[in-house]
């Protein structure tokens, strides 16, 4: 088995309405930030995976975003897998 | 009549809906602990309100994978009647059982207070014991009940009648500021397409006797009772 690190961004899709971003918006407007526009608030979901190869790893991150980590009703999202860094021995 | 109420780490309605279910509307009901995988002989299952597995990630998303929510769903096939209400329509929609989702509420705010609720029908098991109309009063108390679906469901919830409660003012009128969550069309509570599952952020359960401050909610317990006398228990 590897080790690989998953990084799970989860976002609105672009046509739902999206009330934090929209109150992150006008709170950076009331900071002094006018220029902002569009603001819209995701997550992201990381996490360590043992698997057998970084094939299987996407395969499985892919299945836990649409069982769990998203909703496809209103979300998106996007999975990046990398192989960990294994620290050399001491 | 036997009903179930099934309960959740989180769920803090569940006492509520126990109490409505087996001492205004006459149910034997029980509690049913999440892990249970056996829901046979339940004339009626009701989800309750609460913060199911803290709300973590979404609203709803963690209690769908609950063993009972196994016999939910072929409960829900053989059309026993099932009522998901706040936490429990976040369930139901996680589920699938019902189409959409649950958005934060807009202007982010937790509204805890009591609304006015057009029935929009009458003709289902939910709502036969009210009046074409009828303007109900009960409390709602969430933070994500901003009911969302893209356009096509909601012309199918519409156009099948699957809408059974918008907000709306002392009119009935279903203005944005009777509004309380930013639901497309006021949407407060919808059934699926054969209609034995309903789901709704309203509180029926917290407006079942006056001492509560309002009754409307005992016409959903009364739809229902009549319901199930009227056909064969099983």
């Amino acid at each position: 088995m590897n080790n690989y690190r998953v990084k799970v961004t989860v976002r609105l899709q672009p046509e739902v309405v999206d009330p934090v971003g929209a109150t992150v918006e006008a709170s950076l407007h009331s900071l002094g930030f006018e220029g902002v526009s569009g603001a819209r608030v995701g997550k992201v979901v990381e996490f360590a995976l043992a698997a057998g190869s970084l094939a299987e790893a996407e395969k499985d991150a892919a299945a836990m975003s649409e069982q769990l980590l998203a909703n496809p009703v209103i979300e998106d999202h996007e999975i990046e897998v990398t192989e960990a860094v294994t620290r050399a021995p001491a | 009549m036997k009903a179930c109420v099934i309960v959740f780490p989180g769920s803090n309605c569940d006492h509520d809906a126990q109490h409505a279910l087996s001492e205004v509307a006459g149910f034997q009901a029980d509690f049913v602990w999440h892990a249970e995988t056996d829901l046979d002989g339940y004339d009626l299952i009701m989800i309750p309100g609460g913060f199911s597995y803290g709300d973590h990630l979404r609203s709803g998303a963690v209690a769908r994978f609950a063993a009972a929510m196994g016999p939910v769903q072929e409960a829900a096939r053989r059309g026993t009647p099932i009522l998901g209400v706040c936490n429990g329509f976040q369930v139901l929609l996680e589920a699938g059982l019902l189409p959409g989702a649950m958005l934060r509420n807009a202007g982010l705010e937790f509204r805890h207070d009591w609304v006015g609720l057009r029935t929009e029908r009458t003709d289902t098991i939910f709502t036969s014991a009210c009046e074409p109309g009828q303007l109900l009063r009960m409390p709602i108390a969430h933070g994500d009940g901003n009911y969302y679906a893209d356009p096509e469901t909601i012309a199918e919830l519409e156009g099948e009648g699957r809408v059974l409660f918008r907000y709306c003012d002392e009119a009935g009128e279903t203005t944005p500021e009777a509004n309380p969550n930013g639901s497309i069309n006021n949407i407060a509570g919808i059934t699926n397409e054969r209609g034995n599952v309903l789901g709704m952020m309203p509180h029926p359960e917290r407006a079942s006797e006056m001492i509560l401050g309002g009754d409307d909610g005992a016409q959903i317990w009364r739809s229902l009772v009549a319901h199930l006398e009227a056909v064969p228990v099983g």
